[in-house]
């Protein structure tokens, strides 16, 4: 396997060739997405009306460019977004079952998102607030829960399972209390949706994503480290509690922005980052080609999910539940195989 | 003889179980130690604390005069490293991959790193016998192999400090003679080796400093041709030996008599 490498000044940093070439084409990949659900609609736009629309404005282009691209963006940021969570806490818990929606902090978030709408206006900043609260809040309970098997291994997924599941019942039981018009709109999102999404609903949770993301870029050198095992990660000088802390922030944060707008979608956050890894062969689990991959692969649930029934558009979170139950029965035949 | 790393009457422990109590051990700067002495008398335990992967219950480690735990974590990584037992590679990485991660302490933050870490990974590699197998993932290679390749990554470390937990543990006879041989060359260029070893005789051959430790306890310290008779192997091991000098390097050898 040769790497590639940069050099800035005195300063050098490797990179596997296998992967940038994995990673770009990924890129094309979304990209040639990108174009083929921004001409998709009632009626097909050729790929020089999308072009004109982008660059060169006019009201022709105001369906590409308001409604059909603040669409797309979301679901190449949500993407990304939740395959880079799954790829934190894959690599936290060391077990590809452990990603947020199968250890309970997506339905964390989706928790802390109802009570923002029920209890609170549902203000964008409160919904993105109370998911990422929810989430740590599942995410510390299931810590707690796992506290003496420490805070990886097959365990602390089990009880992940476990909470999950209770905080589905919980997240079911709010909605059933809301008000008739909360509940609808709850129950709507609670499939995971991108239906409808305009550039006033996704401009703040961008921003947060972007800050997530540039605490992962801080932390990812130490968290591969930390994939040689505690001790050596240790002895060469890694702050573990500490890099653990900044990651489960970072994981949950992802994943909860990405819930507080759509609700929770399944299965991203959790295949996106073994096929990244499985398609550069890289160690560990690698955060670029599992937040492309997630990019790649929910702008193409979201394509399906409108094409399917068109010209209904179905929740994207249908598509990626009916896909992910299929590889999570898969994975669970693998993992006890192992054992 | 000066030390500049040393246990000061530590007492060890995993929660309420106590492993050693009251050791005190001054590691010789330049010299090879060997730590010698049953399973679970405490050798990895007193490694562990020297290189702050535990916090001793009372007492303390020192590095130059100052505890180990107020050390910050890549200063202490660039001054000492460890090899630990029953390391795991994370999968498909190669050989040069897992090797230049023993550069983290000398990396900034981001990772990015200098032309001083390529020639560290290069030249542990070389010292490690393992340059062939640069390109190779490690989970192909065989146990003696991928335990060479860890020895380079620890090399990649620059440490003047090498402590390490039974690194001859799962190698054939030849690999384990090369690497203790390995070990008197690094101390010969001026590191400072700690070694938990299993083999008394391979110990009292390559060894400059022996550490006997018996129930959480050091029962004797210095030279070999000092510490090891047969009374010693008798209270440490509890085993009857005649020792007798080593044919070819004089140091004492140890043939039990059972």
């Amino acid at each position: 396997m040769s790497t590639v490498t940069l050099r800035t000044g005195r300063f050098l940093v490797q990179i596997e060739r296998r992967t940038a070439v994995v990673s770009a084409g990924l890129v094309t990949a979304a990209a040639a997405l990108a174009l083929l659900a921004l001409s998709h609609g009632p009626q097909w736009a050729t790929p020089a009306e999308v072009f004109d629309a982008l660059f060169r404005g006019g009201d022709a282009g105001f369906v590409i460019r308001e409604w059909r691209l603040p669409r797309v963006v979301a679901a190449l940021i949500f993407g990304a977004s939740l395959g880079l969570a799954g790829a934190v806490f894959q690599n936290l818990t060391r077990n590809a079952l452990g990603s947020p929606d199968v250890i309970g902090l997506d339905a964390g978030a989706y928790t802390g998102a109802l009570v923002a709408i029920t209890l609170l206006n549902g203000t964008a900043g409160q919904l993105a607030a109370g998911s990422v609260a929810g989430g740590l809040l599942a995410a510390a309970l299931i810590y707690l829960l796992s506290l003496d098997s420490g805070l990886s291994g097959v365990r602390l997924v089990v009880i992940g399972i476990a909470v999950n599941a209770m905080l589905t019942a919980l997240n079911s039981w709010i909605v059933l209390r809301a008000e008739i018009d909360v509940a609808l709109a709850a129950t709507g999102w609670n499939a995971g949706s991108l239906n409808g999404v305009d550039w006033a609903e996704v401009r703040l949770p961008f921003v947060v994503i972007g800050l997530f993301v540039l605490l992962l870029v801080v932390v990812s050198h130490a968290m591969h480290q930390a994939a040689l095992g505690d001790e050596i990660a240790r002895t060469t000088g890694v702050r573990l509690g500490r890099l653990r802390l900044l990651l489960v922030l970072a994981g949950v944060g992802c994943t909860a922005t990405v819930t507080a707008v759509a609700g929770p979608v399944v299965f991203i956050a959790l295949a996106a980052p073994q096929i990244g890894r499985r398609l550069a062969r890289a160690a560990g689990v690698p955060l670029v080609p599992a937040a492309l991959t997630g990019a790649v692969l929910l702008l193409a649930a979201d394509l399906v999910a409108q094409m399917l029934l068109a010209p209904v558009a179905l929740p994207v979170g249908v598509v990626t539940t009916a896909i992910g139950g299929c590889y999570l029965i898969w994975l669970l035949g693998m993992e006890v195989k192992r054992r | 003889m000066t030390s500049r790393l040393i246990a000061e009457d530590v007492t060890l422990g995993y929660g309420e179980r106590v492993v050693s109590t009251g050791v005190s051990l001054a590691v010789p700067d330049g010299a090879f130690t060997a730590i010698v002495g049953p399973n679970a008398c405490g050798k990895s335990t007193l490694l562990k604390a020297m290189v702050r992967l535990l916090t001793p219950a009372s007492g303390a480690v020192r590095l130059d005069g100052r505890d180990v735990a107020e050390h910050r974590p890549k200063p202490f990584a660039r001054q000492v490293g460890f090899l630990p037992q029953g390391l795991v590679a994370p999968e498909n990485i190669v050989v040069r991959r897992l090797v230049a991660r023993g550069r983290y302490p000398h990396q900034s933050l981001l990772g990015t790193g200098t032309a001083a870490d390529e020639e560290a990974v290069r030249s542990a590699m070389a010292v490690a016998g393992v340059t062939d197998l640069a390109e190779r993932p490690v989970e192909e290679l065989s146990g003696g192999q991928r335990q060479r390749v860890w020895i380079a990554m620890v090399l990649a470390q620059e440490t003047p400090y090498l402590l390490l937990d039974e690194p001859t543990t799962f190698l054939d006879i030849t690999h384990q003679y090369e690497l203790l041989a390995l070990f008197a060359r690094l101390r010969d260029e001026g590191r400072t080796v700690v070694a938990v070893l299993h083999d008394i005789n391979q110990a009292c051959r390559f060894a400059d400093h022996i550490v006997a430790m018996k129930a959480g306890r050091v029962v004797a310290q210095g030279p070999p041709a000092d510490v090891v008779d047969a009374d010693l192997m008798r209270e440490v091991f509890g085993l009857p030996s005649v020792v007798m000098p080593n044919p070819v390097t004089g140091t004492p050898m140890v043939v039990p008599t059972v």
